[in-house]
């Protein structure tokens, strides 16, 4: 037995995530409603549209729950709009945007420009084996301020494009497109982790 | 696939073929909407449109008017570019590789080489692997969308019948799509090359149909939807995402309409959700039956 892991199925590229998810072995569940949330224990937020989710979130009514549950410690991965999600400032964002706010950075939507500005490019992570992981930029979020507290794991051109701040992950590109499933194994690990903690707790409760 | 078009900067290219997809890939699960002003586009994005088509009138219109229908005004698109945060297309005329190289120096995110517009080759659609903007080009049948692909098309979307309020023609298209797709899936390499040949198609694209068992890019559906019921079809049936025309601006309520059907987009396999949503929407867009039309713009195109 394993953690389940959610991917976010709201709007945008949860699809990806699962078959990255699924081919390192891990069950998977797309996440559409609060039910859907209470059957996992880590929780993946794609790429798409924020603005689209944020709405979705709470039409869906799943924006408190999933708050609730990242304020006790379930693990989070969010790649570009996920990222936003997370992100404890939005700018250029709009109004009525939210976010959790779950980690201190502060990212500007769409800070890499237009889709003819969309790139790919090589990007160091010294905290994997094997080598640079392809990252794929796309409308990219770009992240101008990380709070004490965060770890900044990898940087394209002297920003930061992948974080770290206990169970809460971003990454401004997209893994889940690149065929390379080494940073969804890390959250994996993260996930898993967290979810031997967890059930060794429940039995030190009940004994 | 390469891209050998791929400009290098600072070791980042831009252009590529994965970059392209990639933003197809991120509008999946969401609904492209088509608007004519910027108060329109913003209707748009408060009701969670994951994009905007910016276009000067919804297909329902450019086939009363009748005439020739053409690339937008660029200020008009700038316009709603300026307006919205969310990414926005705009469509050129098959085959006129001058209105797609304005639209590109204007920045829109996504081209649309659109039936809806009057061709401008009748033989030639635009080679698209010389742009850096991603392209989204319709398609009948399987056959047609691999041609595309051929081109560089980054995204298929089924025709459908646009400006009619009437899903049949988008069913069809679908179906025609899928089915092929399934029965290719079955065959034998020795079949492959007599599917290429029916389908006129590039062999290697057809072999790799066979192989995934899905289009080498994301496939959205487009073309009469007019209700959140319409696009539940659309995706159960297996597209990826939705565009929604004159289905929305059209309607009596665009919304509450735009914001329901944003909802049943997402939420299209449960049933309860989508009898929530459907209610109390006000009158969706008349409509039009087939045998009523005189010209089927998914004919244009090849």
């Amino acid at each position: 037995m394993g953690p389940t892991i959610g991917v976010l199925a709201l709007q945008g590229a949860f699809a990806s995530h699962q078959q990255r998810l699924a081919e390192l072995g891990a069950s998977t569940l797309q996440v559409r409603t609060p039910d859907d949330l209470g059957s996992v224990d880590a929780l993946v937020m794609p790429g798409g549209e924020s603005t689209t989710m944020s709405k979705l979130l709470v039409s869906s009514g799943l924006f408190d729950p999933i708050a609730a549950r990242i304020a006790t410690g379930m693990p989070v991965f969010g790649t570009c709009a996920g990222m936003i999600l997370l992100a404890a400032q939005v700018i250029d964002g709009r109004p009525d945007q939210r976010s959790f706010a779950s980690i201190d950075i502060a990212v500007r939507r769409n800070g890499y420009g237009r889709q003819v500005d969309s790139f790919e490019a090589d990007i160091s992570v010294p905290s994997i084996d094997g080598g640079p992981f392809h990252g794929v930029f796309i409308r990219a979020p770009k992240v101008e301020r990380v709070g004490p507290g965060v770890e900044v794991l990898a940087e394209h051109d002297g920003v930061p494009v992948l974080a770290r701040a206990g169970h809460v992950s971003v990454v401004s590109f997209h893994p889940e497109l690149a065929r390379d499933a080494r940073l969804h194994d890390q959250f994996l690990h993260t996930a898993s982790q967290h979810y031997i903690h967890h059930v060794n707790e429940s039995i030190t409760e009940t004994n | 696939m390469v891209d050998n078009l791929a400009s290098m900067s600072d070791k980042a290219i831009t252009g590529s073929f994965p970059v392209k997809r990639g933003l197809a890939e991120m509008l999946k699960g969401g609904v492209i909407m088509d608007v004519v002003t910027s108060e329109q586009a913003k209707i748009a994005e408060d009701a969670g449109a994951c994009a905007v088509m910016a276009l000067e009138r919804v297909p329902a219109d450019i086939r009363r008017d009748g005439g020739v229908a053409r690339m937008s005004d660029p200020e008009m698109i700038e316009a709603i570019k300026a307006s919205v945060s969310i990414p926005v297309m705009a469509k050129a005329r098959i085959g006129h590789f001058v209105e797609a190289q304005i639209l590109e120096a204007l920045g829109v995110d996504f081209i649309d080489e659109s039936e809806v517009l009057t061709p401008a080759d009748e033989a030639h659609h635009i080679d698209k692997w010389k742009f850096t903007a991603p392209f989204v080009c319709g398609a009948t049948n399987l056959g047609e969308a691999l041609r595309r692909i051929s081109e560089g098309a980054a995204m298929i979307r089924s025709k459908g019948e646009a400006g009619t309020g009437n899903v049949v023609e988008a069913v069809r298209h679908l179906r025609s799509i899928i089915g092929d797709i399934k029965k290719i899936g079955q065959a034998d390499s020795a079949e492959l090359f007599d599917w290429a040949k029916r389908l006129q198609a590039p062999l290697p694209l057809v072999q790799e149909v066979a192989e995934s068992g899905w289009l080498p890019v994301p496939m959205f559906c487009a073309g009469g939807l007019a209700t959140p019921a319409d696009a539940a079809l659309a995706m159960q049936l297996g597209a990826e995402a939705v565009f929604v025309g004159s289905g929305i601006f059209k309607s009596d309520e665009p919304a509450r309409r735009a914001a329901a059907i944003v909802e049943a987009t997402t939420h299209f396999n449960d049933p309860q959700i989508l009898a929530k949503v459907s209610r109390g929407l006000g009158a969706p867009m008349t409509g039009i039956g087939m045998d009523e039309i005189n010209q089927r713009y998914a004919e244009r195109g090849w």
